[in-house]
């Protein structure tokens, strides 16, 4: 009986094995890009909000505190979101009739409140707080970039675990000294050797602990 | 000591008998077809199984594909002040059951009501609750709720029914109030019952009635027999060496319950550390009850031996004759009379009056009365004879002499006494008009029915069992609308449109003019009003000892015996899922109710468990299936009220067998019965065998004496390894760990609803905790020692035992559940793919599984507000166990780092822990000798269940301790 095949297959056998590996190597590749890509993760994605408020013009132009608006910062899990009262507290005054601001205006006056899309949505089994790391260090911009030259809010991180676990397995590359959390421009001479005196100085937990899946995860 | 080799400590009488069954449950670990999918009932053969877990794989990748869609973030127009976003608020208010009120503080979390916790400062809480407390949260958002008006089933509006209302009392006025009658449970409220004297004021002729199912008819004819007068009694168990109960469940039923629980174990615990002598406590019981569990002598007898009981151990005091049937009194009463001034004798709610009364004289004749039992006056605004008023009323209504009846909460339709025909003689009533939570079984007889507002959202006052009133606040605006009792009767006088909060603050201003507003807030804030505690009164009681009711004669033949459900309570809990579902204390039933009677009784019947029988009682019969329960009288049946409910909504409709259709009048709480087996049979879902752990010393147990003799009795049962193989962790900050001390569990189940309360932990329903499905995180196993004719009981509260080297981690394929730097053995649910493995190298057996989406409910709107923030609400394949309150931990530690400080002890209490009423569980950083659980691990009585594995649990226990009478 003669052979079915005929030698010269083998040669596409070979290549179809060496490119299954090709083809299965690129999809993860590509599997992987994907992921990290913004269309997976938003990160630099703006959203269409009610108002197009711009953290730019309140923030560089104006000079107002994060914790103007962001009042629980440093003692909640959430910072925050200014009541529509915070932005009437201007808004009465100054661009009271700018078609722009009707939303707010008739946010205020029907006492139906504004309902802003979320820029930074972290899944639901992550719980996050805002507080402590004000408290230990880690100032906005690390997380939120430099907000105060954003006209629409954009997520600057990716907001993947990986992005998180890169400070909570070296949180000394992101410390700040505690009168600088809210100066976004602020950038240190030596970020190193500050960053292992203020995890001391802050007492930071270990970066085995700052990894514990309860640190974020119950 | 006790040699604990042996079936010395058994869950069960299968267990104790040693049953081949027994042994191929314990084999196959889970009940049988626990993990598998039933062909019969889902509809899924394993064929189709196959197919469909195929498909789901290849679909499993796509499923990550989907984006989840963005979610809002709406803040407020205007925010409250003192409202941080993030960070719960607490509220002071009261919950009340059967009228008596216990302080508790409700957290909010932006404006939803979340959790129940008690309030330290309430001497009827002293920051614990009871199991109906702690799920009063879940019955707030109950969709099965009434959301209406109605009058005959169509909806109407406040004012068309208010409207109605006051034309019937203008008709009632000029009749001077003739055939006008009100029906409400106990009042303590000083407020609704200033507003229902108001409108009896109004109406000469009028009539108020009273009725309490489960009321306390007993304990004010007991007072009235005694002092003359129906005052209450107060029992101080902090200062009680010697505690005899007749026929009592002091500890976990009842107004002054968790103040009397911590007050007995506080003794307890002392004097095991030296601290005093320790309490005895002798329970004569006609069925076994949690206090019966803590007893260090338990008498069972029938309901009609309890008078003669009593009489006996009257006359034992007093230097009488001899009772051959009560050899026990002897002894109980020298201890007694050696204690005297120091002793309690507590009468059981349900015991009849006269018991009640011969518990007076005795505590008077023992110098305790005035010193650890003091009178009061009557806690409730009208102490009557509710049987009594109720009678009056239905045949009132039999001869049409009621014209208009304002229903005002209950449920008398369903729980009124089966030979009343209250349901007959309420159709004669003309106008008829119900306030009620839920559009019940009276509600159906009713022409009007009116939504009621639940307790937390409502404005309100009652009394605490001492007399301190708190005001009840609102946490919520009324979620379906709805009317408090006190709106109600202000529309009946002519303010329809008047404010719950007006009411109460026009009560209260009138009571107290003087800076009225400073008054107010304090007492709000607090959630009590400062010395509103009723004083002590110097009264004795009549010398005579009232001779005993012709019923209660001692029989011969079989007796029922009623009692609420402890779950369930008179009926009223029917429809909230946590308390169907709670593992009822000793019995460890769920969803059903059950003919409870001894081994020889039903030996005698020729009945084993789940058979069911016929009982002839008050006129009428019921099938019920039989539970055979250790420790029963013999010829005792008891029978749990509540279950069988028609209209209690989704979740209650249809569990269990309707106790009140043989409960006549003559017979409330005890009554002559027959009982006949039908050869049918009912399934009961019972968690008495999951998760059990065969033969080992897991519960260790020794008296007083022997502590003192031997420390160390409770460590030398087993040689804890010292070396492992593994390499360990290092906690050089916080090691947290969990004592549970077992001279103290009551096995009141607080813990374990306060734990699905604080934990998202779903119910799951009859069919699947029959597969041993059952999500609770802390389970109570109740473990019987010697004969089953009156075994002692022991409970064990068993949760994960955060293990050092524990046997769920290294088995994980995807570091699901891993250790943390301080100890606490994680659970990720989000890592979780569904092994199952660590729950099958789980030697304790406590992780649960997600076999279905059991919480789906929660995708309902309104059950999402019920839900913890805190914590993720876990789906459908995903492991989860106790985590120690790992939200409660973090945000402690997180507030403690914002300070540059440590974590004080106490500062985390975990749920479990911070309702218990005894202190039983005591949870804290093992690493700080200075804190109270590293203090109880050092004591000697301290053991780590199964720690000869090696797991080296971080949750230990106490070993129990009972004080018994050597001469008894």
């Amino acid at each position: 009986m003669s052979q079915i095949f005929n030698r010269s297959t083998n040669a596409i056998a070979r290549i179809s094995i060496w490119g299954a590996v090709f083809i299965l190597a690129s999809v993860g590749w590509a599997a992987s890009i994907l992921n990290r890509s913004a269309y997976n993760t938003n990160q630099g994605v703006t959203v269409k909000q009610p108002v197009p408020f711009g953290h730019e013009h309140h923030v560089a132009g104006l000079g107002l505190d994060c914790r103007y608006c962001h009042s629980s910062v440093e003692k909640s899990s959430s910072a925050g979101i200014p009541p529509t009262a915070t932005c009437m507290n201007c808004h009465k005054l100054i661009w009271s009739d700018s078609p722009m601001l009707a939303p707010v205006r008739e946010s205020f006056r029907s006492g139906k409140p504004l309902n802003w899309r979320k820029v930074y949505d972290l899944p639901d089994f992550v719980y996050f707080d805002h507080s402590i790391h004000v408290a230990k260090g880690v100032g906005c911009a690390s997380c939120h970039g430099r907000i105060d030259k954003m006209r629409l809010t954009a997520q600057y991180p990716s907001l993947q675990m990986e992005w998180c676990l890169a400070c909570h397995r070296n949180p000394e590359k992101f410390l700040r000294p505690k009168d600088k959390i809210f100066d976004l421009a602020w950038v240190a001479a030596d970020q190193e050797a500050l960053g292992k005196e203020l995890a001391k100085e802050n007492h930071l937990r270990s970066t085995v602990a700052l990894t514990n899946c309860s640190t974020c995860h119950r | 000591m006790k040699k604990l080799d042996g079936p010395n400590f058994w869950r069960s009488l299968e267990e104790y008998a040693g049953t081949p069954e027994f042994g191929e449950m314990l084999g196959r670990e889970f009940p049988r077809h626990a993990s598998e999918w039933d062909g019969d009932d889902d509809g899924v053969s394993r064929r189709r199984f196959l197919e469909l877990s195929g498909a789901s794989l290849a679909l499993a990748g796509l499923s990550g594909c989907v984006k989840q869609p963005r979610e809002g973030l709406v803040p407020y127009v205007k925010q409250p002040e003192e409202l941080v976003p993030g960070r719960p608020l607490f509220f002071a208010t009261g919950f009340t059951l059967s009228g008596y009120a216990t302080g508790i503080l409700v957290e909010s979390n932006t404006g939803r009501p979340t959790k129940v916790e008690g309030n330290p400062q309430h001497p009827a809480s002293l920051g614990a609750t009871d199991v109906f407390a702690q799920a009063s949260i879940l019955s707030i958002y109950d969709p099965d709720r009434s959301q209406t008006i109605t009058k005959l089933g169509q909806i109407r509006t406040w004012p068309v029914f208010t409207e109605e209302l006051q034309a019937r009392v203008k008709t009632s006025r000029a009749l001077g109030g003739e055939g006008f009658r009100l029906l409400t449970p106990t009042v303590t409220s000083p407020a609704l019952a200033a507003k229902i004297r108001e409108l009896l004021g109004t109406l000469p002729k009028a009539r108020w009635h009273q009725w309490e199912p489960a009321g306390r008819d007993p304990v004010r004819a007991g007072a009235r027999l005694a002092f003359g007068q129906p005052v209450e009694i107060r029992y101080d168990f902090s200062k009680a060496d010697v505690v005899v109960s007749l026929d009592a469940d002091p500890f976990t039923f009842g107004p002054g319950s968790l103040a009397h629980a911590r007050a007995f174990a506080r003794r307890r615990r002392d004097a095991a550390t030296g601290g005093g002598a320790p309490p005895r406590y002798y329970a004569i019981e006609t069925t076994p009850t949690s206090s019966g569990a803590l007893a260090d002598h338990r008498v069972s007898l029938k309901p009609s031996e309890l008078h003669a009981a009593a009489a006996a151990l009257l006359a034992a005091v007093s230097g009488g004759p001899a009772d051959a049937r009560f050899p026990w009194a002897f002894a109980c009463a020298a201890d007694l009379e050696a204690h005297a001034g120091r002793g309690v004798v507590i009468p059981g709610e349900h015991a009849p009056g006269n018991v009640h009364a011969l518990a007076h004289l005795l505590n008077d004749a023992l110098g305790n009365l005035g010193a650890t039992v003091l009178v009061t006056d009557s806690v409730e605004a009208e102490p009557v004879d509710q049987l009594a008023s109720l009678a009056s009323l239905v045949t009132d209504m039999k001869a049409g002499k009621v014209d208009t009846l304002l229903v005002l909460g209950g449920n008398p339709a369903f729980d009124a006494p089966a030979d009343f025909g209250f349901i007959e003689a309420l159709q004669k009533v003309a106008f008829r008009a119900r306030l009620g939570l839920y559009d019940d079984e009276t509600s159906q007889y009713c022409q009007w029915h009116v939504n009621e507002t639940h307790e937390l959202e409502a404005w309100g006052d009652a009394r605490a069992f001492d007399g301190t009133v708190t005001i009840l606040q609102p946490l919520i605006e009324p979620l379906y609308g709805g009317k408090s009792a006190l709106e109600v009767l202000a529309a009946a006088l002519g303010q329809p449109a008047a404010k719950g909060l007006d009411l109460v603050k026009a009560h209260w201003q009138k009571q107290h003019p003087e800076a009225f507003d400073a008054f107010f807030r304090k007492s709000l804030h607090d959630g009590f009003v400062a010395g509103s505690a009723l004083p002590a009164r110097a009264l004795k009681p009549k010398g005579s000892i009232p001779a005993p009711l012709a019923a209660a004669a001692v029989t011969d033949g079989l007796e029922i015996v009623f009692r609420p459900d402890p779950g369930l309570f008179d009926g009223r809990f029917a429809n909230n899922g946590w308390l169907q579902e709670v593992p009822k204390p000793l019995t460890k039933l769920t969803w059903d109710n059950a003919a409870h009677v001894s081994a020889g009784t039903a030996k005698r019947l020729g009945v084993k468990n789940e058979d069911l029988v016929r009982l002839i009682a008050g006129g009428a019969t019921l099938d019920a299936p039989v539970w055979i329960l250790p420790g029963q009288p013999d010829d005792v049946v008891t029978l749990h009220l509540g279950h069988g409910r028609t209209r209690a909504g989704r979740v209650g409709n249809g569990t269990g067998v309707n106790a009140y259709l043989l409960r006549a009048a003559a017979g409330l709480w005890a009554a002559p019965a027959a009982v006949q087996k039908t050869g049918g049979t009912y399934a009961l879902a019972t968690t008495q065998h999951h998760f059990n752990m065969e033969g080992r010393h897991l519960v260790r147990t020794g008296t007083f004496e022997e502590y003192r003799k031997d420390p160390d009795f409770a460590r030398k049962l087993e040689e804890v390894p010292t070396i492992s193989m593994y390499q360990g962790f290092k906690y050089d900050q916080h090691a947290w760990g969990l004592a549970v001390n077992l001279s103290s569990c009551t096995g009141c189940n607080a813990c374990v609803v306060a734990c699905q309360s604080e934990n998202n932990i779903p119910t799951i329903g009859k069919d699947q905790v029959r597969r041993g499905r059952e999500m609770h995180w802390i389970r109570i196993d109740r473990y019987y020692e010697g004969s089953p004719e009156n075994p002692a009981m022991h409970n064990q509260p068993v949760m994960c035992m955060h293990c050092e080297q524990a046997p769920c981690e290294v088995v994980c394929p995807v570091a699901a559940t891993t250790h943390s730097e301080e100890g606490i053995n994680e659970m990720t649910y989000n890592r979780c793919i569904g092994t199952k493995y660590c729950s099958n190298n789980c030697p304790y057996k406590v992780r649960r599984f997600n076999f279905y989406d059991y919480n789906k409910d929660k995708h309902l709107p309104v059950l999402t507000l019920l839900a913890n923030p805190n914590v993720t609400v876990r789906q459908k394949g995903v492991m989860e166990k106790c985590n120690y309150c790992i939200q409660r931990v973090n945000r402690a530690r997180m507030d403690a780092e914002k300070e540059n400080r440590r974590v004080r002890d106490g500062e985390v209490l975990t749920a479990c822990q911070q309702v218990c009423p005894t202190e039983a569980l005591v949870f804290g950083d093992i690493n700080d000798p200075a804190s109270k659980v590293a203090k109880l691990k050092a004591e000697q009585l301290n053991y780590g269940m199964l720690a000869e594995l090696n797991t080296r649990p971080r949750t230990t226990y106490l070993a129990k301790l009972i004080n018994p009478n050597e001469r008894f």
